[in-house]
């Protein structure tokens, strides 16, 4: 089985988020990347899949070099090949158009994408490929077993869990859950010595023309200073919810 | 030329998110001057709408979409899209809503923006304001192109009353074969889900261990509101995954947001940010969650907690 696993480049969860050249473009001065959390979950899975069934895991980004630490990265948790498609990524439009085109020439059996990047949260690119593609398509996926080629998903919904079945290809949206916090794989030396080794392709981009564009970025409005209520005054709180607040 | 918003339903029943988007829709409809259409699955009771402008109903009573698939709806929803010519699809922001937008924006090429939160700026060119960045930031985002899809963050436009007369209309969709089926529903019934929930109760670590949840849970009882929980609370198995909130869980949008025993970690806090009003219990006063309150009580969750249950039911 060939498994494609879409890897966002993102800012770390502590990073300030702060914007540049007359708030049109992020400042990644002094960010720290790292994988996008809802890929791991899923990077973990495949990595899983290969041992139990030998199954051929590749990682993919659309970015520019800088995304290649990462890459090396999700080699050393367990990927077999890396791919970056080399061109800034635009809009979610664009990368899944050139993930897709790197799909016509490599077919894919399962491609595992997150249910939403932390950064644009666009949970985009895995639907547009999916409807590219015609293939299947699961998100919020808890967990997923592929036996033959038949694959039973579990799916979160409102209050709950669907769970259905399809033929691959498929295309799934990962989050917590597929895989636990606590069982995804942290690269040990060894790893990362193997990694070292392993391929790590650059591909030529079509550059498509993306959909939508970030004119501006805004930062919400200062809070205003909390109101403390004393513990022995609860009715006061009541009071506030319900008369000046008006939320009970 | 027209809006078209996707209106969903369960059990023969609208949910907020979708009166939401409706009046999205209308509203955006004013703005440019056209129609507003709503697409309705295997829903009869469809007078409700009339109440937020729908000009035209459009109901597919089909049993072959009883149950909700991505892949089947967005083809349909791709032919009523043609033969109403619609410029705009508005979607709610709920897990189906989000699941089926991509997928059809892949099958019909549109622009999509998701977690919009106001009406565009400007119709020419598009502009609209959506959330990123986790709620840590907004964008003015321009979308390309002759369709659209816009889908509406939970809780930030409202619901707006307008009433209208509007028509019914049946559609009879041309069918495409799915492979996908589904073999099994959970379902928790009775209890508010944290995305439909206007008041959230969530508590932290500070509760110390799984068998202190009893509070939380009269609390959100009381309150008629959805439990939720900090991340290490679910790591640890205390509750949940589906409780989880924040940049790596769910986002929460809701009116109100009380947190009990979480020190407001950044990574928390992200997906919260939106929900109008938090209030925060925790015996910390230099808490970080304090900053980003609008109220708070510096006590024992274990004190506070139970007399402010006593104190509502008192009222009620
Ligand atoms: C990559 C990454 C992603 C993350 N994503 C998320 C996320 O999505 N959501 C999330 O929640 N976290 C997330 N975190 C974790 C986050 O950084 C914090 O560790 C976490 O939110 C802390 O949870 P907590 O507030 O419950 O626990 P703690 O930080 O331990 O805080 C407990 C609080 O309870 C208070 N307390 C103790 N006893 C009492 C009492 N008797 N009465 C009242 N108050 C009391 C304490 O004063 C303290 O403030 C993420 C972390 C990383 C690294
Ligand atoms: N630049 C990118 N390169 C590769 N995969 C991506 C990229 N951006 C997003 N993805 C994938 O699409 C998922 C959803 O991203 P988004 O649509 O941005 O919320 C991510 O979790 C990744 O798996």
């Amino acid at each position: 089985m060939n498994i494609l696993v879409c890897i966002s480049n993102v800012p770390d969860t502590t990073s300030k988020i702060n914007f540049v050249e007359n708030d049109s473009k992020f400042d990644s001065h002094g960010v720290q990347y790292i994988i996008n959390p809802n890929d791991e979950f899923g990077l973990t899975k495949a990595v899983w899949m290969k041992e139990s069934n030998g199954a051929n895991v590749t990682v993919l980004t659309v970015g520019d070099q800088s995304a290649e630490t990462i890459l090396r990265k999700c080699l050393a948790i367990g990927a077999d090949k890396a791919i970056r498609i080399d061109c800034n990524a635009n809009d979610a439009y664009s990368v899944a158009k050139e993930i897709e085109s790197h799909c016509q020439t490599t077919s894919y059996d399962l491609i595992i994408c997150g249910r939403e990047s932390i950064d644009y949260n666009g949970a985009l690119v895995p639907g547009l490929l999916a409807g590219f593609l015609d293939y299947n398509f699961i998100t919020n996926c808890v967990s997923l077993e592929i036996k033959n080629s038949k694959a039973t998903c579990a799916r979160e919904i409102s209050g709950g869990t669907e769970i259905s079945e399809c033929q691959i290809p498929l295309v799934i949206g990962s989050q917590k859950g597929l895989v636990e916090e606590k069982d995804l794989i942290i690269p040990n030396m060894r790893g990362i010595m193997m990694a070292r080794q392993k391929p790590l392709e650059v591909i030529q981009a079509k550059n498509i023309n993306a959909k939508i564009s970030d004119r501006k970025f805004h930062k919400p409005e200062a809070k205003s200073e909390v109101k403390l209520i004393k513990p022995d005054e609860l009715d006061k709180l009541i009071d506030l919810l319900e008369n000046e607040a008006k939320v009970i | 030329m027209g809006v078209l918003v996707y209106i969903e339903s369960e059990d023969n029943k609208f949910k907020k998110t979708s009166y939401e988007a409706l009046s999205y829709g209308k509203a955006l409809a004013d703005k440019m001057n056209v129609k507003v259409s709503g697409v309705v699955f295997n829903c009869s009771e469809t007078d409700s709408l009339k109440n937020y402008g729908v000009d035209k109903i459009i109901t597919i009573n089909d049993s072959d979409y009883k149950e909700f698939s991505s892949k089947k709806y967005s083809h349909a929803l791709s032919q009523v899209i043609k033969s109403e010519n619609s410029s705009d699809v508005i979607l709610s922001s709920s897990a189906n809503s989000k699941f089926l937008g991509a997928h059809l924006s892949g099958i019909i090429d549109a622009s999509y923006a998701s977690n919009v939160v106001e009406l565009p700026e400007s119709l020419n060119p598009f502009v609209v304001k959506r959330t990123c960045f986790t709620n840590k930031a907004f964008s003015s985002t321009e979308m390309f192109g002759e369709l659209r899809i816009i889908s509406v963050s939970s809780n930030s436009f409202g619901m707006i009353e307008n009433l209208s007369d509007s028509t019914v209309e049946s559609y009879n969709v041309d069918k495409i074969e799915s492979n996908q089926k589904i073999i099994k529903l959970e379902k928790e019934t009775g209890s508010v889900t944290i995305a439909d929930a206007d008041i959230v109760v969530s508590a932290g670590r500070g509760l110390k261990g799984p068998e202190n949840w009893g509070m939380i849970e009269t609390l959100a009882e009381t309150l008629g509101a959805a439990t939720a929980c900090s991340k290490p609370v679910s790591d640890m198995g205390w509750r949940p995954h589906s409780e989880h909130v924040g940049q790596t869980g769910k986002p929460v949008s809701s009116n109100l947001y009380i947190a009990i025993g979480i020190s407001g970690a950044i990574q928390h806090l992200a997906g919260i940010n939106s929900s109008k009003v938090k209030v925060v219990i925790n015996n910390d006063p230099e808490a970080p969650f304090f900053k980003a309150a609008d109220y708070g009580v510096v006590g024992d969750a274990f004190q506070v907690v139970p007399a402010l249950i006593e104190k509502l039911k008192a009222r009620q």
